[in-house]
């Protein structure tokens, strides 16, 4: 792989930046090193890499310590371990960890310390894992850059200069820096898939309804997702068979059985039918990435499976659909911030009115107020039909073409997004340009499938290319396993 | 002030009356130009013929499976314990512990 430019200078603790989480989990099991042991190495290397990066918003290392010392009790004393035993992740933080700070990158709750923990976060801790702390992103996940957190931007660390892309560009920031072994991020239009992508590391969607919501600070709650980012599939299906299932506590999560998802990658792709969107090879595509895609697909057509044509004719409508529904969604689910109850509370105030007004004025940054803005315009009284209605239709549309096309195909193909990570600062001034960044992944969020970004090459100048495998509802066994071929024939090139 | 999508200043500071928002000066002329860019975007949604289709609100209706909806997996009506009301009221701005102040509501 060529030398990136702006590659990260500190090598601290270096064996931890490709530790994958199986060989974390082995090391901490057979007594090669303890979890305590690993947590403080962790913690090392993020005081010395993390000024470059700045991925972590707030360091846990007391329950992470705590919980590592536990793990390494039952080491000790033969206990069943769990499937994440030891393992150091980071977690987003939209995501409640009860007693550490959750911001979502925004000023309007600097200082709040959930009483509670997220499902997810839950579930991992129970299953072993350690939580080292909480990662950056853009405020309220709304971005694709990670430059709308109030706490500062992520640089990659795979080129300094440039964006880790976003929302979650922390989470993929701290993979791809080895400042933790996997993390958590959340996905509404491409917020896993895109930073995924830009920093070289697998990033994966689980359909809508597959992993719990609760105790995530909602944007869209009709889109958002909890999903993985690990430096291989089989740990993403590791995280993911964790994650999954139904909780009392989210209403839309399925009873849909959960499948073995590291099990099943030991199946066969041979025989698989891929669908590769015309739609999404369209003008606008980066010609390294067009290649990259290629390449994927050659080695897919070697491993077995048959490559179709597909159309999903509504793809252009994806990126407008979108940007009605997640900020008419977003304008309802932010009028929770409001200086009562959590959070920032304007001190100029004197009536209610001017509470509620001066500390969201002063909590909320741009992007957020222009989301609201536009979210709470297309709800109001003589537009709803023209664009909310509309737009609910357009989903069906497109959720339509992808039920059709699956039809045809087990999985699909394409690419995650049109350029490699641009530089920061280059698409702040137009939100329209930083909008169209979303327009290869906002479609799979509007259907509710399932998607991943698999690393699968570098560009000439050495930043990392991602392809975009979307899988049926519900569907993620098929998806991995079409992700982890493409992971292998990379690997042996 | 008219744009070419049609949203003026007026306009803006309506919605942000609604929604709560306060716009300074600067931010008003703003909103209303990136508004309007992202409006005239969203337009290209009128070039399709939706009179035939149903609106979708979320993914399980369509596949038809959502059961919480059709009140199949709602839980039963049982007292559970839930977060302890300190820790709630400990994150309040201003609380006298058992509820939440703010400024007055009512003027006499």
């Amino acid at each position: 792989m060529p030398e990136s430019p702006n590659a990260l200078k500190s090598t601290v603790n270096p064996e931890l930046e490709a530790l994958t989480l199986a060989a974390a989990r082995t090391a901490v099991v057979s007594g090669t090193t303890t979890a305590v042991a690993l947590a403080e190495s962790y913690y090392q290397r993020i005081a010395a890499v993390d000024p470059e990066v700045r991925s972590y918003l707030a360091l846990t290392q007391d329950r992470a310590l705590a919980q590592a010392a536990a793990v390494d009790a039952a080491v000790k004393a033969g206990d069943n371990l769990g499937p994440l035993a030891g393992v150091p992740i980071g977690i987003k933080d939209v995501l409640t960890l009860k007693g550490a700070p959750a911001t979502a990158a925004s000023k309007i709750l600097k200082g709040y310390h959930p009483p509670y923990d997220a499902t997810a976060v839950a579930k991992l801790e129970a299953a072993g894992a350690v939580m080292l702390g909480k990662l950056n992103c853009d405020e309220f996940a709304m971005g694709s850059s990670n430059e709308n957190s109030a706490y500062g931007p992520v640089h990659n660390p795979r080129a300094l200069e440039r964006v880790p892309g976003g929302s979650s560009g922390g989470s993929a920031a701290a993979v791809a820096a080895g400042l933790c072994a996997a993390s958590l991020g959340t996905d509404t239009g491409g917020s896993i898939r895109q930073p995924a992508a830009f920093c070289g590391v697998v990033g994966v969607l689980p359909t809508y309804g597959r992993v719990s919501r609760y105790g995530l600070i909602a944007f869209a709650s009709s889109l958002d997702r909890i999903g993985p980012f690990t430096h291989t599939v089989q740990d993403a299906a590791t995280l993911l068979e964790v994650l999954a299932g139904p909780d009392a506590m989210d209403a839309t999560t399925s009873t849909q059985p959960v499948a073995s998802y590291t099990a099943d990658l030991s199946k066969p792709v041979a025989g698989l039918r891929i669908g590769v969107p015309e739609e999404y090879f369209g003008e606008g595509l980066d010609p390294e990435i067009r290649a990259a895609i290629e390449t994927s697909l050659d080695a897919l057509k070697v491993a077995g499976c048959t490559i179709h044509k597909v159309s999903l004719p509504h793809t252009r409508y994806a990126v407008p659909t979108y940007y009605v529904i997640a900020t008419a969604e977003a304008s309802s689910n932010l009028s929770r911030f409001d200086g009562v109850r959590f959070g920032h509370r304007s001190s100029e105030a004197n009536t209610l009115a001017n509470m509620f007004r001066k500390s969201r004025d002063e909590g909320f940054g741009a992007e957020v107020k222009r989301r609201i803005l536009l979210g709470t315009y297309v709800l109001s009284a003589g537009y709803y039909d023209a664009y909310y209605r509309k737009a609910q239709q357009v989903r069906s549309l497109l959720t339509r073409d992808f039920l059709t096309a699956f039809t045809q195909v087990d999985a699909l193909v394409c690419p995650v997004t049109p350029t490699p990570a641009f530089k920061l600062g280059e698409k702040t001034d137009d939100p329209i340009q930083m909008y169209l960044e979303d327009i290869y992944s906002v479609a799979a969020s509007l259907a509710g499938i399932c998607g991943m970004s698999v690393p699968c090459g570098t560009t000439q100048t050495g930043l990392p290319i991602g392809v975009q495998v979307l899988g049926k509802h519900f569907d993620e066994s098929t998806m991995l396993r079409v992700g982890a071929a493409i992971e292998t024939a990379r690997a042996s090139q | 002030m008219s744009t070419p999508a049609g949203v003026s200043l007026d306009e803006v500071q309506h919605v942000a009356d609604l929604a709560n928002l306060e716009l300074t000066t600067e931010e008003l002329p703003r909103m209303a130009r990136d508004l309007n860019a992202i409006l005239g975007h969203i337009a290209q949604l009128q070039e399709l013929d939706t009179s035939q289709v149903e609106p979708m609100a979320q993914v399980a209706e369509v596949l038809g499976i959502a059961p919480a909806l059709a009140g199949e997996s709602l839980r039963a009506d049982q007292i559970k314990p839930s977060v302890d009301r300190a820790a709630v009221m400990s994150q309040a701005p201003e609380s006298d512990g058992r509820f939440f102040k703010v400024p007055k509501v009512i003027e006499r």
